[in-house]
Formats: C-alpha cells, structure tokens, sequence
C-alpha cells in the first residue's frame, strides 16, 4: 500500500481548513445549547489544536479514543499503556495486526493514528501510569482512561485530585469509560468539584470471592474446581514455577487438574475455555461497545475543550449503558461524598463491633466495597496500630492483630489507613456499634 | 445419572480462530458466531459517508462473513477529516473502494466488495438487492429509492437500518421482519432461576424430608450445611399444616414465614449466624412466587402463529405451541433444570442438581413427545432436532416476539401516518425522557432536503433554514395531534414548538455535517443491533433508537 509521506495534498490545501470542514460547522457556528460566551471560529480552533491531552489505556477503549480524538481535531495527544498485543485483542483492538502480537500497544497504536491521520502528533509511553510523577500530568488539559483496572483508575484519579490547587489549570478534568460485554459507562469527573472514582468506587464492587473451605472441602461448581487448581494445586505441586496465565502449557495443566478434581465430585461443566476465563479472570469484550463508550468519553472531551455544548460534569456526570436488551442508557448525577477519603474533607464514619480484633478489621478492608484495599496499614491520632512494610515495623506491629478495638482506639477516634497501592491515606472514623 | 464414570473429553487447546474471538464468543457462542459468518450486508453509503463505515469496522472486527458498500462519491479532502478509513492516497479516487479497502485489512477472514455505482442505477437492475441477507441505509436518500428497498426488505423478511448522523444527534429505524420470535434473549441469570418451590414434585420432597429428618437435633456442622431449598421446602410444609395447606401468598404472610426461618438459624456460634439460613431468609420474597408466564410469554401463546400452525411454519411455532400445550395442561413451564449455587456439601447439592436436571428432562420429553405427533399431524417433512427443542424449553420462560413494522419514509406532499401509535406519541410529546421531538425533527430534516445532500438544511443559511425546518416540524407535530384527535394544553405545546426549534436549530446548524464521535457512537449501536439481527440472540431494538450527544441521553420509540 503506497503512502504520501509528506503532509501535501494534491491540491495544495494541506493547511488550509478544508479538511475540517465538517467539525468546522459546529466550531465556527453558535447553537441553542451553546454556552453564548464561546468564541466560535478561530479562537476555539486555536485551543482545540493547543490542547494536550493524555490517554490512558490503549486497548480496546483506548484504540477507538485515539482515533476519535485524532478526528475531533486535536493534535498533540499523549498515550500510555503498558501491555503488548495478545492475538485475543484482535477482535476490537483495530489498530493492531496479527503481525503486531507481542508488541507495545501504545507504540503501534500512536504509530497507525499518526499515519491515517495527517497533521497530528501522539506521544507514546509504554510503561506504568504511576511511572510517572506530578509534573508529568501536570502538562495535560484532560486525562481520558480506557483502563480496565480499577486500581489504575483509582490512583489517577487520587493524582489528578492532588494536583489540584488554587491556580484554575491545576483542575485536568478526567473523563473515565468502562466496559463489560453489552454493558458500559462513560462519566466526567471534575476533580475536588465532581464525584471521583473513589466517591463512586461501591459501583465496582468486586465479586464476592468463594470461601476456601468451599474450595478445599465441598466444592460444588466447576469453578470451584477451577479455582481449587489455580490456588491450592498450583501451589502445593509446582510452586516453585510461577504461574503464567498466557501460558497454555500451565492453563491446560489446571484445566487437567481441575477437571480430575471436578470428576472427584461428579461436577460437570469444566472446559478449557472457563479454566481460562476463570483464572484470567476474563472479561467479554466487544468491539460495539467499546465503540459506544469510547465516542460518549471523546464527545465529551470535545464539548469541555470547545464549549460547542454542554458537557457531562455540570449537573448530570454519569452515563450508563446497557445494550443487551434493547438499547438503554441512563444519565444522571453521582454525587460527591463528602466523607470520599480522596477528594471530601471528612473522615469516613466506620462502624466496627467492640470485641472485634485489629485482624478482622484489616481483612475486612479488602471487602469493603467502599474501600477494597489488599494490603492496608493502619494509624490511629496516637500510634501505629498495624504497619505491613517494612517487615521490621510488621513484626513490631503484629500482636496488635489480636487485640480487641475497644483496647486500641476510642469511639469516634480517626483512623489513616494506607496501602501500597494508592499513594493516599485513607481518613475513617470510628464508630462502635455495641 | 452422575457423570462420574463417563471418559474425560479429549484435551486439546482452543483452535486459533477460537483465540482470536474468544472475548465474543463468550457471549455469543459458536452459534451466533456461525451465524455472523454467513452473513453478507450491504451498506448503501450515503452523504458524509461516516457512520455506516464505522458500523462496519464493529462489524469486520468480530468477523462477519462479508459486506459490499455501494457508494459512488469520490474521496475529497473533507472526508479526510472526519473518516477514519481514507488516507493521503485515497483523494480523488471512488470512496468505496477506498473504504472498502481499508476496512478488509481489520480482518483476513471477512470478504469485502464495493459498488462504485449511484443507488439509482444500482438499484433499477432487477435483483440486484437479493445477494443480501441485511441493509443499512445513511441519510440522505432519496425516499421513492428508500421506498423501493423497504419493500424489498418487507418482501424478502430482511432486516433494514435507515440511519441519520448530523451534528450531536443520531438516530436509527430498524426494520424487522412481520414475524421475529427470539429464544436466545440472555436473560439475566438471577432471573432465570425458577426452583418451583410452590410446586414441588414427589421426588424433590423425598429428598427434603431426608435431609431436614432431625433438624433441630442436627450437629452444628450438618445444621449449616443443610441446602437453603432444603430449608425452605421444610419450614413450607410445615407452614401448610397450619394454614389449611396454603403456603404464604401475601406480603405479610411472607414476611411471617421469613421469621419463622430467621428463628430456625443458630446464632450462638463463632459466626453469629447460618450461611445456609441466611441464603434461605434472602430467598423468601423472590423464590415465593406462582410461576406466571411474562406477558412476552403470553403474547407469543396468543400469537396466531401459535395457534394456527402449519405444514410449513417455522420450527419456533411447533415448539411454541407444544410449549403452550404443556402450560395449558400443567399451568407451568418447562422446568429450566439450574440450580444456582448454595451453601452445601457437594454430594447434597450434586444430588440436588440432578433432581432438578432430571424433572427438566422430564418436562423436555413431554414438550417433545407433543412436538412429534404436531409434526404427524401437520405431516411435516423434517423433524425437528431434539436440542432445537431444549434449548427452547431451557429459556421457555424469557423468549420474546418482536413485530417488525415499516418506519417512515418521509416524502413531499405524502402525510406521516402514524397508526395504531399516535396516541402514545402524542404522550411522548411532552415526557421529557423521550426523544419523539427529535424523531420529529429527523422527519422533518428528511422533507427538507428529499434525499439531495447538496440541498441539506444548514449548508449556507443555518438560522434561514432553521426556521423553515421548525416549521415542517411544527407541521408534523399538528398532524400527528390530529391523527391521535387529541389536543395539548396551549403551555404545552408552546414548550412543545419551543423545544423541537431548538432541535430544528441545532440540526441546521450541522449543515449535514457528521461529527466523528456521534457517528463512532452510532456506529456502536447500529453494530449491535446488527449482530443481534443476525445471531437472533439478545433483545433488538423495537424499534427506533434516538441518541442525543448535546446531553447524553438516548431513548428508544416503537414508531
Ligand atoms: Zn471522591
């Protein structure tokens, strides 16, 4: 396939904004909805072209959010993203080819956009977000996330919040889309002034994890059996391998055991195809809806950065999209939490029983749709109740673990947890409950 | 019964098409997607020339088995701007070729054509829609040329999309056959669950009265792993002692049940409760209930297809009319046979599970044995195939009849009729979540410009326009009042006039204009409900969709 390399069409017009003539209708004329102090035409044409912004994930979200933000009209568009391409993303991801497995997607996907669309610039980052520091997200006008990490997206969100201060660019708004089948939702978050990740982070309450003992003892789904191989079997036979998910050799050696294991029971159902998933824990994912989230984030973008319309963020912030049965969408307004550990002011109120332990309190912060953290330490106003790095500091901490709350904090006495994870501390408040 | 002894399947990894659309084929199994494979659309791509692209690009992805674009604009510098799959090298050469081309290199396994002729010509050859099993259709058209292939699709039972992108908004019609029954609709797994605890049968209750034999004398750990079904089933029998053999029906009486199980659970261990009684007390309200069919169920029994079979009718009715026969006789439907995870050992809940599998087979061998002698009867050729007639018995209680009907093709000096649906969208006109005035506004859109995208509202004079638009709507919205005989509150209708101007305003303003994003969105959607269309799985829309990008809201209207 043969390709002009230099930027200069037949016609001479390269630069002039015939290409643009159809965004330009809407950037050059008003509309009933329009925010009547825009200054349509070339001053809004100016900021769209001088806007950085940044887009996280360059999957199957992120592919789509590149080329539609490429043919919005902006031009210096950033890009990270630390995985390579896998054959299974073939069905959406659609700037990659077969002939790309293995390599970085935010490589090839800046690559492909950059050369389909003439005139614009994409910065790749192959790497972790939280490679990066303050002063790197501090050059952005708005982060756009395609992730389908719900830690990723809670410590941009957390880092977006820090920023903000009292000089009015230090606000990125961040626009967020998520996917999961026919299901999806797009939703603008202005940092300190709208409901954050964190404010809505029940909606993305994990699935309950099976107890053990069901794993160990009576199992009774196929899964089960799955899980039994993925966490028990594994361990006790090949611990010392580590377990590779992309690997079928390992797949097919839990699919064995699971499968044995379920015949054990007289469990049927097990199949390579859910030993996979399950342990992957995979995701169905479809390039429509990927389609349909991505353009609702990259819309919105479009309207904050030019003011053609109305964006989601003022009053209404949340859409959410349901497509397996008919099509449904529902917009509405998340409100902002005042007690959110990362953008209100108040310390969570935390209801604990007297008589618990500490160790029952720090397992429950992993369950706790509102808090979902793996490996928290805690502080209380005066010490340090339980620490988990560095080990030095665990061992000192630890027999704390038993002890009763009523021994360690007082009613009503606030409480920082942190984890690893997030660079944040999170404020409760605790509250006895009998 | 158990499949303890039976060998384990051959071990063998996925195939490399299994690989490759793993993530779908989770959703719609290999079915759907054989049934994507063998498909063949035809894009007839019109105006910008945007939005049935990207419906491709979802479509070649997942790996439909071909697509032809019939489109004979050629490649200008501004569709550059705004089309994703043009380049540099594409100026000045047949746009269908060009997109065409770009599309096929998604994927190697889909076969792409392109017609670089005018509709006109193309469709004024005899035959010459046949080759296709769906149509899309993107505004601007002209309607006679709509016309001639919404027939053709009525004629031929092919699904048809007419879609518009202009600006922030988007819409799409789709147009199904007269006749769309579903039986793969997914429903939400929860809500498939039917335990038939108000009809229990001999077996089950052996079962139950084996297991809570001794209850309140039980170990601690075998009173927590007794079954919540189990439980359930025993505290029923022991309300119906007392209450004349009634169960609990009403709300109250429900809730009284629910304590007397609260009361059964032990709480003086570690744990402070039962998991098992816990599940129990959960399932009270909704595992309580008389199974009624839906009124989607009803509406396929009462369906005179369903009452009148045939020789030739399609399998769906035999089986729909046995189904029917089975209700009539037993006032249940097929027992769906899953049994959602519980707090048990694992030979309880396998033994369980198998009660429930074998009533299901049950249940499939009598619809089937009414299925065989239907087919005697009708003395039909082919038998129908015994999984055909599980899977319909699995899902009896979730499928779903749709009736095509013929969106509005929009024509100078012809009226838009609405029938049967003028009185709802005359409510629709002042609901503030529907977008009828938008409709509205497309109708009037359409009038405007009668299919020449050089005559567009918004191309020059956008507020000239407008204001000629507003009042081909207003005109619209005056003849659907009276088709319907009903009138609006005069505040009404001025907010009526009001808000369909600002649409009218906003639509000028677009000046025939797609925005990438609206039209990747409507892409998304079209796509969706394409591949639903095809796979008949899911629930397709009935059937018009509205997408409204100024404030992110959709709605969808039967028209
Ligand atoms: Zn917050």
């Amino acid at each position: 396939m043969e390709r002009v390399e230099v930027a200069a069409a037949p016609n001479g017009v390269a630069n002039s904004r015939q290409r643009w003539k159809y965004l330009d209708k809407m950037l050059t004329r008003s509309g009933p909805f329009s925010d009547p102090d825009t200054n349509f035409g070339d001053p809004v044409i100016q900021i769209l072209e001088s806007r950085k912004i940044l887009v996280i994930g360059a999957g199957g979200l992120g592919c789509e959010i590149l080329k539609n933000l490429a043919l919005s009209g902006f031009k210096d568009i950033h890009v990270i993203d630390m995985d390579t391409i896998d054959v299974s993303n073939l069905n959406r991801q659609f700037l990659f080819r077969q002939a790309d497995v293995g390599r970085p997607k935010a490589e090839v996907a800046a690559e492909f956009v950059e050369n389909r669309v003439k005139g614009v610039k994409i910065t790749p980052y192959c790497g972790k977000i939280q490679d990066k520091d303050d002063d790197y997200y501090r050059q952005f006008h708005i982060v756009v996330c395609g992730l389908d990490s719900i830690e990723a997206r809670r410590w941009i969100n957390a880092t977006l919040v820090g920023l903000v201060d009292d000089n009015a660019d230090s606000l990125k708004p961040l626009i967020d889309g998520g996917t999961e089948g026919f299901k999806g939702q797009a939703k603008v978050i202005l940092p300190t002034l709208t409901s954050c990740i964190e404010c809505q982070l029940d909606m993305h309450a994990p699935r309950p994890a099976v107890p053990l003992c069901t794993l160990a003892t009576i199992p009774r789904q196929p899964q089960h059996c799955i899980e039994w191989a993925h966490i028990m079997a594994w361990e006790e036979e090949r611990k010392d391998d580590i377990l590779d998910t992309d690997d079928p050799e390992h797949i097919t050696w839990l699919y064995q055991k699971a499968l044995k294991r379920a015949q054990e029971f007289n469990i049927s159902g097990v199949t390579y195809s859910m030993t996979q998933g399950v342990v992957k824990n995979i995701i169905p994912a479809i390039a429509s809806t990927n389609a349909i989230v991505a353009a609702s984030c990259c819309n919105e973008a479009f309207k904050i950065v030019t003011s053609t319309n109305p964006f989601l963020g003022d009053g209404n912030n949340y859409m959410m999209y349901t497509g397996d049965d008919s099509v449904y969408t529902y917009t509405w307004e998340h409100l902002k939490l005042d007690d959110c550990p990362v953008c209100g002011n108040l310390a969570k109120e935390l209801e604990v029983g007297r008589d618990a332990t500490l160790e029952e309190l720090v397992a429950g912060f992993a369950d706790r749709p509102d808090s979902q953290l793996k490996k928290p330490s805690i502080r209380s106003e005066a010490k340090s109740l339980y620490i988990q790095f560095p080990p030095g500091l665990e061992e000192a901490t630890r027999p704390n673990l038993s002890k009763k709350l009523s021994e360690l904090v007082e009613d009503g006495e606030e409480i920082a947890v942190t984890d690893p994870a997030f660079q944040i501390a999170f404020k409760y408040k605790i509250k006895f409950t009998s | 019964m158990a499949s303890g002894t039976t060998t384990p399947p051959v071990l063998h990894g996925p195939t490399a098409k299994e690989k490759k659309y793993d993530r779908q084929l989770r959703l719609w199994a290999a079915s759907g997607q054989a049934a994507l494979e063998e498909a063949h659309l035809l894009l007839v791509n019109l105006g910008s020339g945007v939005v049935g692209v990207e419906t491709l690009k979802n479509l070649v992805l997942p790996g439909i088995g071909q697509y032809t674009i019939l489109d004979s604009a050629t490649v200008k510098e501004e569709d550059l701007g705004v089309n994703f799959f043009l380049d540099e090298s594409s100026l000045g050469n047949s746009r269908g070729q060009a997109t065409c081309k770009f599309l096929q290199e998604l994927n190697p396994d889909v076969k792409g054509h392109f017609i670089a002729e005018s509709v006109e010509g193309f469709i004024s050859k005899p035959q010459s829609l046949k080759a296709y099993s769906l149509i899309l259709v993107s505004a601007p058209i002209d309607p006679s040329i709509l016309s001639q292939i919404q027939q053709h699709a009525t004629e031929t039972f092919v699904p048809l999309f007419y879609i518009h992108s202009l600006g922030f908004y988007a819409h799409f019609s789709l147009q199904l056959p007269h006749t769309w029954p579903i039986v793969d609709t997914h429903p939400d797994p929860v809500s498939t669950t039917d335990l038939r605890l108000l009809k229990p049968w001999p077996e089950l209750l052996a079962f139950v009265k084996g297991k809570s034999a001794g209850l309140d004398d039980m170990n601690a750990h075998d009173h927590g792993h007794v079954p919540y079904l189990v439980l359930l089933l025993y505290y029923l029998e022991e309300w119906k002692k007392e209450h004349e053999g009634k169960v609990p029906s009403v709300y109250k009486e429900k809730n009284e049940f629910r304590d007397i199980v609260r009361k059964g659970m032990r709480s003086d261990n570690a744990e402070g409760g039962e998991e098992n009684f816990e599940e129990a007390i959960a399932a009270v309200l909704k595992s309580l209930n008389e199974p009624t069919p839906t009124s989607a169920v009803k509406e396929v029994f009462n369906a005179e297809e369903c009452k009148n079979i045939t020789k030739d009718c399609p399998n769906f009715w035999i089986i729909a009319s046995a189904i029917s026969t089975f209700h009539a006789n037993t006032s249940l439907l097929p027992l769906p046979g899953s049994l959602p995870d519980m707090k048990a050992q694992s030979s309880d809940y396998i033994t369980l599970q198998n009660l429930y599998k074998s009533k299901a087979r049950a249940d499939i061998a009598s619809v089937l044995s009414t299925v065989r002698s239907l087919e005697k009867e009708l003395n039909r050729q082919t038998s129908i195939e015994e999984s055909e007639v599980e899977a319909f018995c699995k899902n009896a209680g979730h499928i779903k009849l749709i009736r095509g009907r013929p969106f509005h093709v929009a024509k100078t000096g012809e009226k838009i009729t609405w029938g049967d649906r003028a009185k709802t969208m005359v409510n629709a006109l002042t609901d503030e979540g529907s977008l009828v005035l938008l409709y509205i506004g497309f109708l009037a859109w359409d009038l405007f410009c009668g299919g020449d995208a050089e005559k567009v509202p918004g191309t020059h004079d956008a507020d000239g326009d407008a204001t000629t638009l507003t009042q081909t709507a207003r005109g619209i919205i005056a003849k659907l009042l009276t088709e319907a005989d009903k009138e609006l509150e005069e505040e009404e209708l001025e907010t009526v006039h009001e808000k369909v101007g600002q649409i009218c305003q906003e639509l000028a303003r677009a000046g025939g204009a797609e925005l990438h994003n609206i039209s990747a969105l409507t892409g998304g959607l079209v796509a969706q409900e394409v591949i639903k269309a095809i796979t008949k799985q899911y629930i397709p829309v009935d059937n018009t969709c509205l997408f409204d990008g100024v404030r992110s809201v959709s709605s969808v209207l039967k028209i």
